[in-house]
């Protein structure tokens, strides 16, 4: 267990910074803003964010859907890199958001999806209706390396999180090696299949580094308390992520 | 084989290293998940791989490969191929796919590490 949690005080709110909605291919159909939104009350979350593969469609429907339960919705994307490293972006408005998919549409390649082998991408409204398909493959690496996603994430006011580094796909351990120490990430996700502690023994090198997890959601029940906040989040880019999954601002 | 020999044989681009071809290759590697060539590959082997990150090079010096041939037409930043040429680092470009570009080293005489 992370051993550094027994001696905080309760956390103000609960966030789970890495859920999907059914505009990622993969997530299942249950994955629509008045569920996702009930179930995060259910659970007490105060802060989600949403981090659909490489699109941002669905933010908005879920953000509408979660302000009637005063639930906080951090726009967010999972993009895949060039180098097949998911990492999830995260910022403060939509409109920084949209600018960084503005980034992304440019970088992926012009494929279209195959519903009958990755799944539906689908965009809705925040009733959950219908809106349209995304046609484009978003199960792809969009051409722009981790570098260039972490500068850019940045220079719109974004963060940038290394996504489940302890698995063996589209992890940026298992693709690049190692993590460079200078590389301006603001945490290090570990997949709920392992722990923090698991993690910093089984990669000595992330040490240093703050460790978190998250659901990764793809189905309602996935969803769950993984950060517990200090404050209210004035701005992603004050997230001071501790190196024992704890949180100050 | 020397690296030298490896630029003839796929009829590479040489951008980085270029005065450090002399080097015997012990046997060749490819793989594009920089993890397993951490934990595979061998001092003076050459690397084959698509990827074109810093990273490459620092597990190159690490693991004292002889080249690192680098596929599919892609072309590292500028602050790659400098920190490469710094290192004495042979980088290799090449059109071909990995596959085809193993295939010819194979034939060359150049065997995989396990």
């Amino acid at each position: 267990m992370d051993d550094g949690a027994t001696q905080q005080a309760p956390p103000m709110l609960w966030a789970d910074l890495h859920i999907h909605t059914v505009a990622s291919p993969c997530a299942e159909i249950e994955m629509l803003p008045s569920l996702i939104v009930g179930r995060a009350a259910a659970l007490g979350l105060g802060c989600i964010a949403i981090t659909d593969h490489n699109t941002t469609a669905n933010i908005q429907a879920v953000a509408r859907c979660a302000s009637a339960y005063g639930i906080r919705v951090i726009p967010g994307m999972e993009v895949q890199t060039r180098e097949e490293v998911h990492l999830l972006c995260l910022f403060d408005t939509i409109e920084q958001a949209f600018a960084w998919q503005n980034i992304v549409d440019a970088a992926l390649p012009d494929m279209k999806n195959r519903d009958d082998v990755f799944g539906a991408q689908l965009v809705v409204d925040e009733n959950d209706g219908f809106v349209r398909l995304i046609e484009r493959m978003l199960l792809i690496a969009a051409d722009i390396s981790v570098d260039q996603t972490v500068l850019e994430v940045n220079r719109l006011g974004g963060i940038v999180i290394a996504a489940h580094i302890d698995r063996q796909a589209y992890s940026i351990i298992t693709a690049l090696g190692f993590i460079p120490p200078d590389m301006n990430l603001a945490a290090l996700e570990v997949s709920r299949a392992t722990t923090i502690a698991e993690a910093k023994k089984r990669y000595p090198f992330v040490q240093n580094w703050p460790l978190i997890t998250n659901s990764d959601a793809h189905r309602l029940d996935e969803m769950c308390r993984s950060i517990p906040l200090e404050h209210e989040i004035a701005s992603v880019r004050k997230l001071m992520f501790g190196k024992q999954g704890s949180y100050t601002l | 084989m020397k690296a030298s020999d490896l630029v003839i044989e796929l009829h590479a681009q040489v951008v980085a290293g270029a005065g450090n071809l002399d080097r015997e290759v012990t046997g060749g590697y490819a793989s594009d998940l920089l993890s397993c060539v951490m934990a595979a590959a061998q001092p003076g082997n050459v690397w084959i791989t698509l990827q074109a990150h810093m990273n490459v090079i620092a597990i190159a010096v690490l693991l004292d490969l002889s080249a690192v041939v680098i596929t599919e037409g892609v072309h590292p930043d500028a602050e790659v191929l400098a920190r490469a040429e710094e290192k004495g680092v042979p980088v290799l470009l090449c059109p071909q796919g990995t596959f085809s570009a193993v295939a010819q080293l194979a034939q060359a005489g150049i065997g995989g590490v396990r």
